[in-house]
């Protein structure tokens, strides 16, 4: 069991010495001014003064309960700021999790179509968490982390910690979200990192695979929009069954039939009117010549044979 | 002065006697007691619903309702109390019977649109109200509409974005009006700077009213314009932005928190001194933080976005401008207490009220504090922290600051007097119970209890039942402050025309005051705090 105000993360400290100086403070001024009101109170009481003074300002003291407090406000300022802004700086290297909000509860997305309900980390690792929401607003809460940020659709908000304890904290979701909003409560639970590797590899594959990064690469550049996956005819062929496959192209010299592989693959997409599929207009597209880089080509090329191979 | 029998003075509460003749009437007076009562009534139901929300909480889990019905409560008990009560709230009612009366004026300088205003007022009530129970079901989004939600929610969110939008437009019409009168019909010989404090806090406030409501005003709009036009303003479905739309609300919404607490600062500045014989300390630094106040509470409304996704910069400089506001809070808390340092002090239940002011809104000030700074913002935020903190800005600081007024001013308003021992009984109650209330709030806050739970670990267990305990003291006393006052409206002993021996205008005219406030317009000839012959005598 958790002790609410222990420090489970590097970012802890920080606002713990933000909280203890404002706090300290606010208590010995409301201290300071509540004595002094009751002092004056009872020094002051009707019963006692029959003749009270008539004096109405002091331009000193007006300056002095103007800068003091200035001061002190501006050192509470000071500390706020210099525990948060480690917040938004994420060291290199950091541990990548999205985690994704969605009426009435959290998932956590390790990659690889690995998805777990509760937030597993290696104790000691840095890890930043990237905030999807899948409807309305959201706000990932860990107090024990003294981590906080809302996970707003359309929006790409973050956070990041290292946790530096052991242990199972909880992740409450603080921005309304509807009528489970209390019920979007779960675990962030932090092993070591041997421990955290095993998990992780036992995790079962429940989510979709990341696209090939060639897909990633087609998809990016909007290919798709006319060449489809599934060989349905949009504007340009499809790509369904591409590589090795053989077909008949108009040049400027006449039909030929050509085999698909690597360097007619890369002819199209660098000089895509040289060589037109038959039944497919010339001058649609454009060379990408600049636009796609030639290692981005490659990996696109790396594509079309992966999906040719996974099906034989 | 008395032109008619000895026994019954004609006086604004019974010159003209009926119903219609109080719906119908243009005097200030009637239509600062008109939103009385109304404030009152709905004051009450929200409380209600807010002592509801208590007892769900003392134990985890379901107690006495389901989630919907919590999650509607806190939305009615929010729309009620910050758009009904609390916004028009000091500046409706003591405002409306007193700033004309304190500047020497007979009216305020439009008195036809300042009934139109609480007909405006009160059909905005009744839409709220009405969207609580339009189909069956109320709206469940917070009383701050966040998108998308409320671009999903039930469709009772257009008729409470209607209502909140028609309260705007009396809270604009109210300030248009008090700026008008301020600045047209004061007394021969009332410069600016012979004004009481309570019409300065009056001005600073109506200033925001005009230039701030507007803001919110629109911003509704265009979510009405997007649940039914599907306009992409805010829903990102749509293309919109829902942050854009928390800023828009803030702007407006952070600006009204000084709508509701300038005016009760205003109050309680006239207390200080009345029930210590001796001017206000530093009239000048007064007048220009509530002025302060109102032009650095413009640009602080970020605050409410720290964790929204707002750039860094913005996010320190916002936390930066919500530290410089804290000054002139900080600045009246000093001249308040210089005020009766010196003085010969009588702890009549206002000045018990207005004391206690100065104590909640201090803690409230200072929680803010924590709120403001980014480090410890990103723990409380959106916490029970976040709860009790307004709660001591709102109702210590304006609640409390409506209770004073109400104790000063009583025996001006009614000619009579409740009675004294039953006020502080009730006063006990309140204190204490607010304390015990919302105090522990601020512990299970920073330890991590979300706002807005229906349901909750029981780790946080003792913190909520110590709070819902409070709620139960805190209501007791409510019942006895409003009995009293009740009670003695045609019970009470007859009041002099100055029983707290005050040197502002209101107390030179007889209790309760004339249609007209004054026989003859008066000249003023010195500043409003002067105290000739300071009344030292325990009475």
């Amino acid at each position: 069991m958790e002790t609410y105000l222990a420090e489970g993360s590097n970012l802890a400290a920080g606002v713990d010495r933000a909280f203890i100086f404002i706090f300290a403070i606010s208590f010995i001024l409301t201290i300071a001014i509540s004595v002094l009101m009751i002092y004056i109170l009872i020094h002051f009481s009707r019963k006692k003064v029959k003749n009270p003074s008539q004096f109405s300002g002091n331009t000193k003291l007006e300056i002095a309960w103007t800068i003091i407090p200035l001061v002190i406000v501006m050192i509470m300022f000071y500390f706020g700021v210099k525990g948060f802004k480690p917040m938004r700086d994420v060291p290199p290297g950091a541990m990548k999790v999205t985690a994704i909000g969605r009426m009435w509860e959290w998932s956590f997305d390790y990659g690889n179509g690995k998805i777990a309900k509760q937030l597993v980390v290696p104790l000691n690792r840095n890890i930043r968490l990237d905030l999807f929401s899948a409807d309305v607003n959201h706000s990932l809460f860990i107090p024990a982390f003294r981590v906080k940020e809302d996970v707003v659709p359309g929006y790409n908000n973050y956070l990041w910690f290292k946790p530096i304890s052991k242990g199972e904290f909880d992740i409450f979701c603080s921005e309304y979200c509807g009528l489970a909003h209390s019920g979007m409560v779960t675990k962030a639970i932090v092993l070591d990192s041997l421990e955290f590797n095993k998990w992780l590899a036992d995790l079962k594959v429940t989510g979709n695979l990341p696209d090939h990064p060639g897909l990633a690469i087609i998809k990016a550049n909007a290919c798709i929009t006319c060449h489809s996956l599934d060989g349905a005819k949009i504007v340009g062929p499809s790509f369904k069954g591409l590589y090795g496959s053989k077909r008949i192209v108009v040049t400027a010299e006449g039909e030929k039939e050509v085999e698909a592989n690597d360097e007619y693959i890369k002819r199209s997409i660098n000089d895509p009117n040289v060589e037109v599929v038959k039944g497919f207009n010339k001058g649609l597209m454009k060379s990408y010549t600049g636009v796609i880089k030639p290692e981005d080509i490659d990996k696109i090329v790396d594509y079309f044979k992966s999906v040719i191979e996974t099906k034989k | 002065m008395n032109n008619t029998s000895a026994t019954v003075p004609l006086n604004y509460l019974n010159h003209k006697t009926g119903l219609w003749s109080w719906l119908s009437s243009t005097d200030h007076k009637r239509i600062g007691l008109l939103y009385l009562y109304s404030i009152t009534i709905f004051f009450c139901v929200a409380a209600v619903l807010g002592l509801l929300m208590r007892i769900e909480k003392f134990a985890p889990g379901p107690t006495i309702m389901t989630a919907q019905t919590y999650n509607g409560m806190f939305t009615i008990h929010g729309i009620i109390m910050i758009f009904i009560v609390v916004i028009p709230g000091l500046a409706a009612v003591f405002g409306n019977i007193f700033l004309p009366i304190m500047i020497g004026a007979k009216d305020v300088a439009f008195p036809k649109l300042n009934l139109f205003s609480w007909y405006i007022y009160i059909t905005g009530a009744c839409l709220g109200l009405y969207s609580q129970f339009a189909n069956g079901h109320s709206p469940d989004t917070g009383w701050t509409f966040y998108v998308p939600y409320s671009a999903e929610a039930s469709s009772n969110v257009v008729i409470a974005l209607t209502a909140a939008f028609v309260l705007g437009f009396a809270s604009i019409l109210t300030g248009l009006n008090f700026i008008v009168t301020i600045h047209r019909l004061r007394a021969p010989g009332m410069t600016w700077f012979r004004m009481p404090l309570f019409p300065w806090s009056l001005y600073a406030t109506a200033w925001i009213q005009l230039l701030a409501t507007p803001i919110v005003g629109i911003t509704l709009l265009m979510v009405i314009a997007e649940r039914t036009l599907q306009i992409g303003f805010f829903d990102p479905t749509l293309g919109g932005d829902p942050v854009l739309y928390q800023h828009l609300f803030w702007i407006y919404s952070h600006p009204a928190v000084y709508v509701m607490i300038l005016p009760a600062m205003g109050v309680v500045t006239e207390i200080f001194p009345t029930f210590s014989q001796k001017p206000v300390f530093g009239y000048v630094p007064i007048v220009f933080s509530s002025l302060a106040i109102a032009l650095v509470g413009y640009f602080v409304w970020g605050h409410h976005m720290f964790t929204s996704g707002m750039s860094y910069e913005s996010r320190w400089f916002f936390s930066f401008l919500t530290f410089l506001v804290a000054i002139p809070s900080a600045i009246k808390v000093f001249n308040w207490l210089s005020t009766m340092y010196g003085g010969s002090v009588d702890l009549k239940p206002p000045l018990l009220y207005a004391i206690s002011f100065i104590f909640l809104f201090t803690i409230g000030g200072f929680t803010g504090l924590t709120l403001g700074s980014l480090a410890t913002n990103i723990q409380v935020h959106n916490t029970d922290f976040v709860v009790a903190h307004f709660h001591y800005i709102i109702f210590g600081g304006m609640g409390f600051g409506f209770f004073a007024g109400i104790h000063y001013w009583y025996p001006k308003i009614y000619g009579r007097m409740y009675n004294f021992k039953w006020a502080n009984i009730a006063w006990g109650f309140l204190f204490i119970g607010f304390n015990i209330l919302y105090f522990p709030l601020f512990i299970i806050g920073i330890q991590g209890m979300p706002r807005r739970y229906f349901d909750y670990d029981p780790k946080f267990q003792t913190g909520q039942m110590i709070s819902s305990v409070g709620a139960v003291i805190l209501v007791i006393g409510l019942i006895g402050m409003i009995s009293n006052l009740v009670y003695h409206v045609r019970r009470g002993a007859i009041a002099p025309a100055n029983p707290w021996h005050g040197v502002t205008l209101e107390w030179q005219i007889p209790s309760p005051p004339p249609h007209e406030n004054f026989d003859e317009v008066p000249v003023i000839t010195h500043g409003p705090y002067v105290f000739d012959n300071p009344h030292t005598k325990n009475d």
